[in-house]
């Protein structure tokens, strides 16, 4: 019966697909409709091949649902070299503009959404989700909730990527940072979130634990924010619905707020919250300390995700939003300054005790400096919020700067960390292949990330500086030109940054693959939930 | 822990998940403070600026400060220390500004500012122009002529710009629609011919009528043209939109329709006499 309704649903979304692919009004659209014709038909060929043949037996309820896992760490190390090659590349458009290669598809504008795509959504989304689902069973000691469903959330949030990516070098987006995929993308998202949502809280409330980790509060209000964020940014009327134009609800200032709110919660929920659930797990796990305060974690939290919610105004500052919201987005970033700091020095003081282990362990090693990072991170961040700072620094390099200290430092080096932990445990491996190549690569990231952050903090306040330039009679100094021609020789170094920080990823994609093709461990460390 | 020498641990909140426990350390007390001071300090800094919002408004702040009041204060402020300058400038003779010396350093930091601001897009930083339809600024060659006042008329009305009446204007034909492809080509050998760049000479010697028949109205017999149609001389090295005979034999065709903006009312009156001032000055006024 459930394959008749599933042949049935498959063969509809085919046939509209095949409709949508006829009809189409822009490339992107048509290229999508194929895509999704291709996919539903294959679905649709293979489950009818199936139907008769014996079911698998039910899955043990008492194992941990770990293929999903897996395959998210896969997909995280493919997503994330990916992701770093594409913006190494555009690191070296900017320093020589002939890279563009003159075809729209490779132009800086279409494929700088690619790269962030690529490292926000597709590198650090897959390691929040592979992660949350693994964090999720061990704090809980419970198979995750619902079955098949988190197999559709991996392999429906690959599809997202694959649909944001073919956009975005096709030339469809909405231009909105960060949240460029068209509408039919973004109610495509909405159902794979939602149906993580489920899994995470499905497995939460089934929890054999009698509290939720503090991992799991992180992961959860990552989760629920990035929802609601998600929906309210992407309100938007298509033009029809065979193509993949659409046009945003709000206009003006207002589009404006609410896509910084959007813009800003996304750093806030995404790349801060998502990634303290991550760290609050894999730090005492491999340091094997306690964490250092309960008390911290309770308060900083709560503090973290009240404060910031509000702080998106901070990124309009001196523009055509009214004083009182830029004077609010100031203050709640200043005051987020402290509770975003209690998850490094949790993450930090739960090393005391075991600070030797950092001369041995190159894994403890990377996630420390990636805590280090957010420290910077998360105190430059509120000091930019100022607007006498930020009449320096907005629009600058200095912003992109400060962005990959947090992107490459933190999520980068936390999800390298966590890589390094799972890989040996999923695949049960006795150990990863290689120390020396995680130190490798740990060294190679570091001199990258300080290359990267070092040169667009001088080329960031140089640029800020020679745009401010007038002379004694209020005449302007320079032209816009003359500052880009200025920022070359940074330009460069930033892309040497970018190509340790590549190479070192590549080095980690090795040992892991390594690790995971290596002999077989012969103890069982197979895991079972706890009682 | 006043007690260095304890050794003890912390206690622990008596939980454990997958193993992890937990301490239950107090917050740290300068963590504390200080995230009270950043309390504090939001509070007493939304009293005294504008910030929190009612139904129709919000609180103005009690230090009356408004981001948009201060732009225009600045604003102000330097159009005032300018304004002696400025009413000077408008009111001298364009010829006679640079005799002036407060007023040429004034038109020369000013003009460069608006050039940089306005006028660099197109024709560059430097004002060396782009091959492919924006004028050097600094050679000898000028379009539409190279006095100060024909400068000033050109960036004050533009070219070809149809909502400015006074806007320079000219409209070459496409010769692709009168001309056969073979025509076409002959003129084009002419034209390298008469500019001094590599050509066929047979075929050049019949591309000469059709140049006397089609082009000589207005770039002249010899070719050298007409500032006052903004018909370019051909027998100089200087090409609009390059030389060779590809871009040539587009223009024949399809004929080139280069457009800059009025500049009038963007600008004002003190602005547009020093840019063109600074444009004159940049080497090759005549």
């Amino acid at each position: 019966m459930s394959e008749i309704l599933k042949l049935s649903a498959l063969g509809l979304i085919a046939l509209f697909a095949a409709i949508a692919a006829n009809m189409g009004m822009d490339l992107a659209y048509q290229v999508h409709a194929v895509l999704i014709m291709l996919i539903a038909a294959g679905m649709f060929i293979w489950i009818l091949r199936s139907v008769g043949e014996d079911k698998p037996a039910p899955a043990n309820q008492n194992e941990y649902m770990d293929d999903v896992v897996r395959a998210g760490v896969i997909a995280t190390t493919v997503w994330g070299v990916v992701g770093f090659l594409a913006g190494t590349y555009i690191a070296f458009q900017l320093a020589f503009p002939a890279l563009n290669l003159d075809l729209p598809w490779t132009t800086f504008g279409r494929l700088r959404p690619l790269h962030t795509s690529a490292v926000i959504f597709a590198f650090g989304g897959n390691a929040l989700i592979a992660t949350s689902f693994y964090v999720v069973q061990r704090t809980s000691a419970a198979r995750l909730w619902g079955g098949n469903l988190a197999w559709f959330v991996f392999w429906g949030y690959q599809l997202f990527i694959v649909l944001a990516a073919t956009g975005y070098v096709l030339g469809a987006t909405q231009s909105k940072e960060y949240a460029e995929p068209e509408w039919y993308v973004d109610i495509w998202l909405t159902l794979v979130w939602v149906s993580y949502l489920a899994v995470f809280l499905g497995t939460i409330i089934k929890r054999r634990e009698p509290h939720i980790y503090v991992a799991n509060w992180f992961f959860l209000s990552f989760i629920v924010t990035v929802a609601m964020l998600h929906l309210v940014n992407n309100l938007s009327l298509p033009v029809s619905i065979f193509g993949s134009k659409s046009v945003q609800l709000f206009s003006g200032v207002q589009d404006a707020l609410t896509q910084w709110w959007y813009g800003h919660n996304a750093v806030g929920f995404f790349l801060t919250s998502g990634f303290l659930g991550m760290m609050y797990y894999f730090i005492p796990k491999q340091a094997d300390r306690p964490v250092y305060s309960y008390k911290l974690s309770i308060i900083h939290f709560w503090a973290l995700i009240f404060l910031y919610i509000w702080a998106g105004p901070h990124h309009l500052h001196y523009t055509a939003l009214p004083d009182w919201a830029q004077t609010l987005g100031m203050v709640f970033s200043i005051m987020l300054w402290m509770p975003s700091w209690g998850g490094m020095i949790n993450g930090l003081m739960t090393l005391s005790g075991a600070w030797d282990k950092l001369r041995t362990d190159p894994v403890l090693r990377m996630m420390v400096v990636s805590v280090g990072f957010y420290g910077m991170a998360t105190f430059e961040g509120p000091m930019m919020s100022i607007k006498a700072v930020n009449s320096l620094s907005h629009y600058t390099d200095w912003t992109v700067g400060h962005v990959h200290s947090g992107a490459l430092g933190w999520n980068g080096m936390i999800t390298f960390g966590a890589l390094y932990f799972l890989v040996p445990r999923l695949w049960n491996r006795e150990r990863l292949y290689s120390l020396s190549l995680v130190s490798w690569h740990f060294w190679l990231a570091t001199i990258g990330i300080v290359l990267y952050a070092a040169s667009m903090w001088v080329t960031g306040i140089m640029e800020g500086l020679m745009w401010r330039e007038v002379d004694a009679q209020g005449f302007l100094v320079n032209s816009f030109a003359d500052t880009v021609s200025a920022k070359l020789p940074m330009y460069v170094v930033r892309g040497l940054g970018g190509v340790l920080y590549v190479a070192g990823a590549l080095i980690m994609a090795y040992n892991l693959w390594k690790t995971a093709t290596s002999p077989e461990s012969q103890t069982t460390a197979q895991a079972v939930p706890a009682e | 822990m006043a007690d260095k020498n304890n050794t003890s641990e912390p206690d622990k909140t008596g939980h454990s998940w997958d193993g992890i426990e937990e301490y239950n350390n107090p917050l740290p007390r300068w963590w504390l403070w200080t995230f009270y001071v950043t309390i504090v300090w939001a509070l007493i800094y939304t009293i005294l600026y504008p910030a929190w919002p009612g139904i129709n408004s919000a609180t103005p702040g009690i230090l009356g400060y408004s981001t948009r009041a201060n732009v225009a204060e600045e604003i102000e402020a330097v159009s005032e220390a300018n304004a002696g300058l400025d009413a000077r400038l408008v009111e001298t003779e364009l010829g006679e500004v640079m005799a002036d010396a407060d007023l040429a350093r004034y038109v020369t930091a000013g003009g460069a500012a608006v050039f940089r601001t306005y006028c660099a897009q197109c024709h560059g930083a430097g004002a060396a122009g782009v091959v492919g339809g924006y004028p050097n600024l600094l050679d000898d060659d000028w379009l539409w002529g190279g006095t100060k006042e024909e400068v000033y008329q050109t960036i004050a009305h533009g070219i070809r710009w149809e909502t400015d009446d006074d806007t320079r204007y000219s409209e070459m034909p496409a010769f692709g629609e009168v001309l056969s492809s073979a025509e076409v080509k002959s003129v084009v050998e002419f034209v390298l011919q008469i500019g001094g760049e590599d050509h066929d000479a047979d075929r050049a010697a019949l591309g000469a009528p059709i140049f006397a028949d089609n082009c000589a109205s207005c770039h002249g017999d010899a070719g050298i043209g007409d500032p006052s149609l903004g018909a370019p001389n051909l027998t100089d090295a200087i090409w609009l939109y390059g030389s060779d005979r590809e871009a040539l034999s587009a223009t024949v065709r399809y004929a080139r329709f280069g457009i800059m903006p009025a500049w009038t009312g963007r600008l004002t009156e003190s602005q547009l006499r020093q840019v063109t001032l600074y444009v004159h000055q940049l080497g090759g006024g005549e």
